[in-house]
């Protein structure tokens, strides 16, 4: 393993006079691993996800522990310093539809982040999301670009927004639950797609799902939470042969079909 | 675009000349007798009747209609009977100074509605959000009709800022050319009269304007809230964009859709405002004119505001269902 | 099923807003009853040798609290006795506005139907129009004078009645002890009445509430532009129109007025809302 991208030690937030979300939730990503962050609805993974992106809600706040990427203690950052740190970190949502504001053009919401981040011209903005629009295989990019997310199906808006994600070179990428709004033939296409660039990037990737069969495709090692506390955490192809915590197995048998570790997808 | 705005144009016409036909029968049944009011007790028999013929008051009623709509198909809607003029000349002099009114108050509720809806979004859950809400409440709770007299009574009078009465210092002559004054003074640069004749309608503009603006701000504040929880509001974050950037470069078109369809028809009562607000600040539009043609019960003035208000509430039903294909690209295409 | 009403009412009088708002209407019910024992002057009395007198607070008998007006009448027994057309107002058009929508609420709701879609039809066309230019064409229609007010009041407002009431009678009807009622082979006129109509008056009664607020400024609205009673007769909204008159010279009347307006709205609002919290588990 070589060294960590995301280090998070002893995580916990809760609502304001309220319950707590997460309970000392510790995981690492190295990088250019992918990371998976797996539990039911409720558990807490989506949880982790956002405070390792700085996007809380109003009334949740980290109560303790420590998130470190790039060599900076996230933590009790100010948001203005948050937001430039942010540049290392990109999001691959779960609802295509949601995630694309419907009353912008496709090209304008891939270019805003580039020309923010990478102070290029609007010009080559474009050029590069034509070319990263390119890469995720999307038919026409040229097209594309000028239409609203509305002219899109959801497979195409979630390669958008997988090439929106890649286009700054983030060393860390949270996917949350990126397949779970698609249907099942579009699932394994983009999924693979996820994969593909995720390796010609060298991007780590903190991969949330509840779906194990889609950790044992993609996934390096997994972190299983219940209730916002760490159950299980181990390198997959450990828990895929011997699950040693029943809320493990419970997922296990939630799971309708799941393949073998390095399967499919490769 | 252009066949949309045609259809809705021709959809008018049937609508307007419904209004005409209730207006002129409701007019007719009303009790009371307004030539009866112009004519000094005692007066001649004859001098009646020729005032009923100059009226055409003395003909069957179904002949009135078809002379009065004949009449009013080519702009003419009789001679006001109490100010002894052309009801259309009267209204048209008098529609400007109305609708600059509107425009004024319009443009400061979206405004102040907007910013109150923005601050309060940006502070969510924070001190900066429950000012909002209760300066909001407070807004609604006052009935409209006193926020202008206090305007009057607090910054008028006690605290004497602005003028209280009228549309502009009547000490100087204008010099216009059309009752645009506030537009044309602006379009030829002569700054001082603009100043003038704004100084004249904040009050009014604010007192009309001030429901509005706290009706905008509840809606848009509670849509921008679902906006930002979505996730293209979040990813917007994500990206490195500041709270401020993303409410307003991101969810407030969004959220601006729901908001134009729940405060619509707000717009339309604030043009039907401006007849008590004109009337409280003495301001010379269409507005203070309907209250003197229905208390001097002037029939001809009364069926010629009725029908220039109804083309106002038509027009900005109109705006209202472009801004919403301004906004929203999927009915742009769709 | 037991009738909860009165007990939540009993409740009610620990709620501050219901408390606040009834006393202030409280007295303002004293101020019109005993107007005459209370008012230190006859309202229409006038002493022109103390026109526009300002605010005075020495005791004699020539004294006037809160000054007088341009024909030298006692403002403080003017307000004391527009209190009187005010409450009036209130109550008369109140109680009519909330009988006659909530009659048309209940016949939409319960009967549904053609009845149904012409009344909610009408409902929607007629509270599309600005309330405040609606009333003046009417009672540029009925004639001036304070029962043509009351008729305006009545036909502007009665939608607002309507709306809510027959949101919440077909919400009634979807409940269980309805559908129990029907199979008890009770008539329907019989559940809308046994049934139905207890449950909808929680609701009606903060509506009410509010409406006398609303009321009482559509009548000075309409007593303001020459409307309403004639201008002798001591009215707030005539009061407040004269007071625009002398406001340089005598801001007295016109605050007076506004002063005595705005608290017997604000009195009706708070009463309202205080009500509508505590009614509301009933309403659930």
């Amino acid at each position: 393993m070589s060294e960590a991208a995301l280090t998070i030690k002893n995580l916990s937030a809760g609502i304001a006079r309220g319950p707590m979300l997460l309970h000392g939730v510790s995981l690492s990503v190295a990088a250019g691993e992918v990371h998976g962050l797996v539990g039911m609805s409720g558990a807490g993974k989506s949880m982790v996800g956002r405070c390792v992106l700085g996007i809380l809600p109003a009334k949740v706040a980290i109560t303790g522990g420590s998130i470190r990427f790039a060599g900076q203690e996230l933590v009790g950052m100010a948001e203005r310093q948050r937001r430039r740190i942010g540049a290392g970190m990109a999001l691959i949502p779960q609802d295509p539809l949601s995630a694309l504001n419907p009353s912008r053009r496709i090209v304008s919401q891939m270019t805003d982040v580039m020309r923010l981040r990478l102070g290029i011209s609007p010009t080559e903005a474009a050029a590069r999301a034509l070319a990263l629009l390119h890469e995720v295989h999307i038919r026409d990019p040229q097209s594309v670009l000028r239409r609203y997310p509305h002219e899109l199906s959801g497979g195409m808006r979630q390669r958008v927004l997988i090439a929106t994600a890649f286009a700054c070179e983030p060393k860390l990428i949270v996917a949350d639950e990126p397949t779970t709004a698609l249907d099942v033939t579009v699932q394994k296409q983009i999924l693979r797609l996820i994969r593909d660039l995720q390796r010609s990037h060298g991007t780590a990737l903190l991969f949330v799902t509840h779906d194990l069969g889609v950790v044992a495709k993609i996934c390096n090692s997994v972190t299983v939470l219940n209730a916002g506390r760490i159950v299980e955490q181990a390198p997959v192809a450990e828990i895929f042969g011997q699950p040693r915590h029943p809320y493990t197995r419970a997922l296990f048998a939630a799971t309708p079909r799941y393949d073998q570790p390095g399967g499919a997808v490769g | 675009m252009i066949t949309r705005i045609l259809s809705r144009l021709l959809q008018a016409i049937p609508t307007l000349a419904g209004v005409a036909v209730l207006v002129f029968v409701l007019v007719r049944v009303v009790p009371g007798d307004p030539v009866a009011m112009m004519i000094p007790p005692g007066a001649d028999a004859d001098v009646v009747a020729r005032l009923y013929a100059q009226y055409g008051l003395d003909k069957p009623i179904l002949t009135q209609f078809v002379i009065w709509a004949g009449q009013a198909l080519h702009g003419d809607f009789g001679m006001s009977i109490s100010l002894r003029q052309g009801v259309t000349g009267l209204i048209f002099s008098r529609l400007p100074a109305t609708l600059e009114l509107v425009a004024f108050a319009a443009t400061l509720a979206v405004l102040l509605g907007g910013a109150l809806a923005v601050f309060g979004t940006r502070y969510a859950g924070r001190a900066g959000e429950a000012v909002v809400d209760g300066l909001t409440g407070f807004i609604l709770s006052v009935p409209d009709f006193l926020w202008g007299l206090a305007f009057i009574v607090g910054f008028g009078v006690l605290l004497p800022l602005f003028p209280i009465s009228g549309r502009n210092d009547p000490s100087y002559s204008l010099g216009l050319a059309s009752d645009f004054i506030l537009t044309e003074s602006f379009l030829r640069l002569r700054w001082g009269v603009t100043a003038d004749i704004l100084a004249h309608m904040t009050m009014p503009a604010v007192a009309l304007a001030l429901p509005l603006a706290a009706m905008i701000a509840r809606v848009l504040k509670s849509s921008l809230a679902e906006q930002m929880a979505q996730d293209y509001a979040l990813l917007s974050r994500v990206k490195g964009f500041s709270r401020w950037h993303v409410i307003v470069a991101e969810a407030l078109r969004n959220a601006a859709i729901p908001t134009v369809s729940l405060t619509g028809v707000q717009v339309t009562f604030l043009v039907g405002g401006t007849v008590l607000i004109e009337k409280i600040f003495s301001y010379p539009g269409i507005g203070s004119l309907a209250i003197d043609a229905v208390v001097n019960r002037d029939l001809p003035l009364i069926q010629g505001l009725i029908l220039t208000f109804a083309v106002l509430f038509i027009l900005i039903n109109l705006l209202l269902d472009f801004s919403y294909a301004l906004l929203d690209p999927r009915l742009r295409h769709g | 099923m037991a009738n909860p009403v009165p007990g939540t009412l009993r409740h009610a009088l620990t709620n501050w807003r219901v408390l606040a708002g009834g006393v202030l209407l409280l007295l303002l019910a004293i101020a019109a009853i005993f107007a005459s024992a209370l008012a230190p002057y006859d309202p229409l009395d006038q002493d022109l040798a103390a026109q526009l007198a300002a605010p005075d607070w020495h005791f004699g008998a020539d004294a006037h609290a809160l000054g007088t007006d341009s024909l030298g009448r006692d403002v403080l027994s003017r307000l004391i006795y527009g209190s009187r057309v005010a409450l009036t107002v209130a109550f008369v058009a109140g109680f009519l506005t909330a009988i006659a929508g909530t009659a048309m609420g209940l016949a939409a709701g319960f009967f549904g139907g053609w009845l149904d879609a012409v009344i909610s039809r009408a409902v929607d066309i007629w509270s599309s129009f600005p309330p405040v230019l609606l009333s003046i064409i009417l009672v540029a229609l009925l004639g001036t004078g304070l029962w043509s007010v009351v008729a305006a009041i009545v036909l502007i407002d009665w939608t607002r009645f309507c709306r809510v009431v027959r949101a919440e009678t077909l919400k009634q009807r979807r409940l269980d002890y309805v559908d129990a009622a029907v199979v008890a082979g009770l008539r329907p006129l019989a559940i809308l009445w046994r049934e139905i109509v207890p449950n909808v008056l929680p609701l009606a009664l903060v509506l009410l509430t509010l409406e006398m607020g609303l009321a009482v400024v559509i009548e000075a609205i309409l007593s303001f532009v020459g409307l309403s009673i004639s201008s002798d007769a001591p009215s707030w909204g005539g009061m407040i129109a004269e007071g625009r008159e002398v406001v340089h010279q005598a801001p007295w009347v016109l605050i007076g007025a506004m002063l005595v307006l705005l608290a017997t709205v604000l009195g009706f609002n708070v009463l309202g809302d205080g009500l509508k919290q505590e009614l509301d588990p009933v309403l659930r």
